[in-house]
């Protein structure tokens, strides 16, 4: 029985714990993609820099704040600065759809061309970025940095495996909760979402039943500023804010949202999940498990790993080429919101 | 138009010969990339060297040394080749201080230096690859080699009675020297390597690697990486999820910037860098908070780095590296009068009357080998979120 927990806990500190929270990061990242590609028709690749772009705008009101001497007690600063990042977020995301894609959306352009044009905006963007910030480790997290500490766990427990889990870790899983369930009841419940749904639905009917196209497109880029900005704040949060890694982010999180099936908002998240747990499981070492579950004698001297670390992010591309070959719409069809 | 020629090479010819008498050094470092924390020290302490002997007056009949700073990156091979390309054939330096990584050091040499017959001096290349790389004589380093820092590794771990170890490198040439270095020396004192796998750097996230170095186990995680890179990653990833409590940090990991960044978590974790407690390195400490700076880890390396070049060029009395290649090691190692930092002046003034001097210098300068430093090493103990020194090895 104390085998059984040993591992339990060994697992949910490795794996479940930091799956979960990653997971949400990559839900959040997917739900903007599969948001603009419901709505706008076109798969934005600059939404990893987007991402940067909101954690950064964060990270500067939050460092302000500090200067002030204003924190949040237990709680990282750079909640209270959230708000004022998504605002900037959403300027930049309106800002660029007046500039660049308006011009391609009045000459109704191929979607490829939609593609390339966010390709050049990623690296105009993360030109910006490492401008402003630098293309340094900019570490922000304040506040109180665990809620379990592993030394607390194996104290209260007994047990011989640690189990910590990090204040960033659950903010990040009650964010997502309540930044999806908001997402949902607008897009159900409200007029706007009606309509933003509808016109993901069917462009030219939509039109017809004198639905505003300007103002759907406004207001998805509206919830795509903000849901990148949060799901990028949240990730350095957790992590560590360093520009460069967003450009590594964008394949797990086009590989989430192709997987759930892109467009389709329950998918995304579905999807982040499904690739998070993945690249941590496939890359998982089951020494100690199997040392734990197999009789004694038995334990394996190797380290049981499937593939190394390195090939992490090797792990979307085969999930997503698995998809892509099987079921090309992805598990929850998609193309409509 | 052809007046206007006439003018330019006349005026070629005119200042030629007097820019023949000004010798340029290069500094080629990673002010940029994975150790850039440390880069500046160690750029100003051969700066130090060589305004100190500008000052003095006596370098090969009063010539003036001009300095001509490059970036190695640290990681990027055809970035540094590029860099020491345009220093030896558009800036014509006479000698390089430098690399400061391994990888990017024997590119350097092999693509570059080789080619165009230039002495370097590295004050921080500490890959045991380098001890039997073909130079042409023309490659030294102030810096040991990482095969010596394997023994003292191995050393440090058994007295403190640590048995068993993970180690995790940095992906690259000075990692994986290092690591290889410090498993077989372990072996042989009795310890254990659980696991010896890379890392590489530049990720936001570290949390797999760890996992899979904790399910290797160990009293002690080995971090053979650089302290702005993913070695700090390993460690804050270690440390929040419980997997290892202490590390042995490498040279390339010791610097300022670790346990401010770390906090508390990194207390009690051990480590060394090349040092001694020779009287030089106090002298050359106080040189260099009277210049302006602090001195970090092979900044003493890279002041003795410079000198070296410097007397060396004296000893031949050329700046050509084919002539005063042959030069270094016998500046270096005795018999002579013994130079500490402070006193290059002297030094040359006792070349250029034929004597012979024994370079001590800022880090106890002794050349081995193929030209290489023997090794002295700090010990090194993190305690109240300081780096200090327990003793010298």
């Amino acid at each position: 029985m104390t085998d059984f927990l040993n591992v339990l806990a060994l697992l949910s500190n490795f794996a479940i714990v930091p799956g979960l929270a990653y997971g949400s990061q990559l839900a959040l990242g997917a739900l903007g993609v599969t948001l603009v590609y419901g709505v706008l028709r076109f798969s934005n690749f600059a939404h990893g820099e987007t991402m940067s772009f909101g954690a950064m705008a964060t990270i500067l009101v939050t460092w302000a704040l500090q200067a002030r001497g204003i924190s949040l007690g237990p709680l990282p600063t750079a909640l209270l600065a959230l708000p004022v990042g998504i605002a900037i977020t959403i300027g930049l995301c309106l800002v660029t759809d007046r500039l660049v894609y308006r011009y391609y959306r009045q000459e109704k352009t191929q979607p490829v061309t939609y593609l390339i044009v966010s390709v050049g905006l990623m690296f105009l963007l993360g030109g910006l970025i490492r401008f402003i910030i630098g293309p340094n480790d900019q570490v922000f997290n304040d506040g109180t940095r665990f809620i379990l500490k592993a030394g607390t766990f194996k104290a209260m427990t007994g047990l011989d495996q640690g189990l910590a889990i990090k204040t960033s870790q659950s903010i990040t899983v009650v964010t997502a909760v309540i930044i999806v369930c908001v997402l949902f009841w607008f897009l159900n419940k409200t007029r706007a979402g009606k309509s933003m749904r509808a016109y993901s639905d069917n462009e030219d009917l939509a039109l017809l039943s004198g639905i505003n196209p300007e103002r759907v497109v406004m207001v998805t880029w509206i919830i795509t500023g903000a849901l990148a900005c949060i799901a990028g704040t949240l990730y350095g949060l957790d992590k560590s804010y360093k520009p460069f890694t967003f450009l590594q982010l964008l394949l797990p999180i086009f590989a989430s949202a192709i997987v759930g099936g892109i467009g389709n908002p329950f998918g995304a998240i579905a999807g982040g999940f499904v690739i998070a747990f993945s690249e941590l499981f496939v890359t998982f070492a089951y020494k100690k498990v199997l040392a734990y579950l197999l009789p004694s004698g038995f334990a394996p001297d190797g380290l049981v790993q499937l593939l190394s670390t390195d090939y992490k992010f090797a792990v979307s591309f085969m999930i997503l080429v698995i998809v892509l070959l099987i079921k090309p719409t992805g598990l929850f069809s998609g193309r409509t919101l | 138009m052809r007046k206007v020629f006439l003018a330019l090479a006349a005026a070629t010819l005119l200042t030629g010969p007097a820019v023949a008498d000004d010798v340029k050094i290069g500094i080629i470092l990673g002010f940029t990339g994975p150790i850039e924390s440390l880069t500046p020290a160690m750029a100003a302490g051969a700066e130090l060297a060589i305004s100190e002997v500008n000052d003095s007056g006596s370098f090969m009949g009063g010539s003036k040394i001009e300095v001509v700073r490059g970036d190695s990156t640290c990681i990027d091979s055809a970035a540094a080749t590029a860099v020491a390309e345009r220093l030896i054939t558009s800036d014509k330096v006479n000698a390089i201080m430098g690399a400061d990584c391994s990888g990017v050091t024997t590119a350097i040499l092999q693509n570059v230096a080789m080619a165009n017959g230039v002495v370097m001096i590295s004050p921080s290349a500490t890959s045991p690859a380098l001890s039997t790389v073909a130079d042409n004589g023309l490659f030294f380093r102030t810096a040991p080699s990482d095969a010596r820092q394997g023994q003292v590794v191995a050393a440090i771990l058994k007295d403190q009675g640590y048995k068993s170890a993970a180690i995790t490198y940095t992906n690259n040439d000075y990692g994986k020297g290092l690591a290889d270095s410090i498993e077989t020396n372990f072996k042989k004192v009795g310890g254990k390597v659980t696991i010896n796998v890379s890392h590489e750097d530049g990720k936001g996230d570290y949390g797999a690697e760890v996992a899979a170095l904790a399910q290797a186990g160990g009293e002690i995680l080995i971090v053979a990486g650089y302290l702005d890179q993913g070695g700090k990653g390993i460690i804050q990833a270690s440390l929040d999820t419980g997997a290892f409590d202490v590390f042995y940090l490498p040279d390339g990991m010791i610097g300022d910037s670790l346990p401010a960044a770390i906090g508390d978590g990194l207390n009690g974790s051990i480590g060394d860098v090349p040092g001694t407690d020779s009287p030089g390195a106090a002298t050359f400490e106080k040189m260099a908070s009277a210049a302006g700076f602090k001195s970090g880890p092979f900044a003493p390396e890279s002041y003795d780095a410079a000198a070296l070049i410097i007397m060396a060029m004296q000893a031949a009395n050329s700046t050509d590296s084919q002539a005063f290649k042959g030069k270094v090691m016998s500046v270096a190692n005795a018999p002579g009068q013994k130079i500490f930092p402070g006193e290059l002046g002297k030094a040359l003034k006792i070349i250029a009357g034929g004597g012979d001097v024994d370079y001590v210098g800022a880090s106890a300068v002794e050349l081995i080998g193929a030209g290489e430093s023997a090794g002295n090493y700090k010990e090194i103990l993190v305690k109240g979120g300081k780096n200090t020194t327990v003793r010298f090895r």
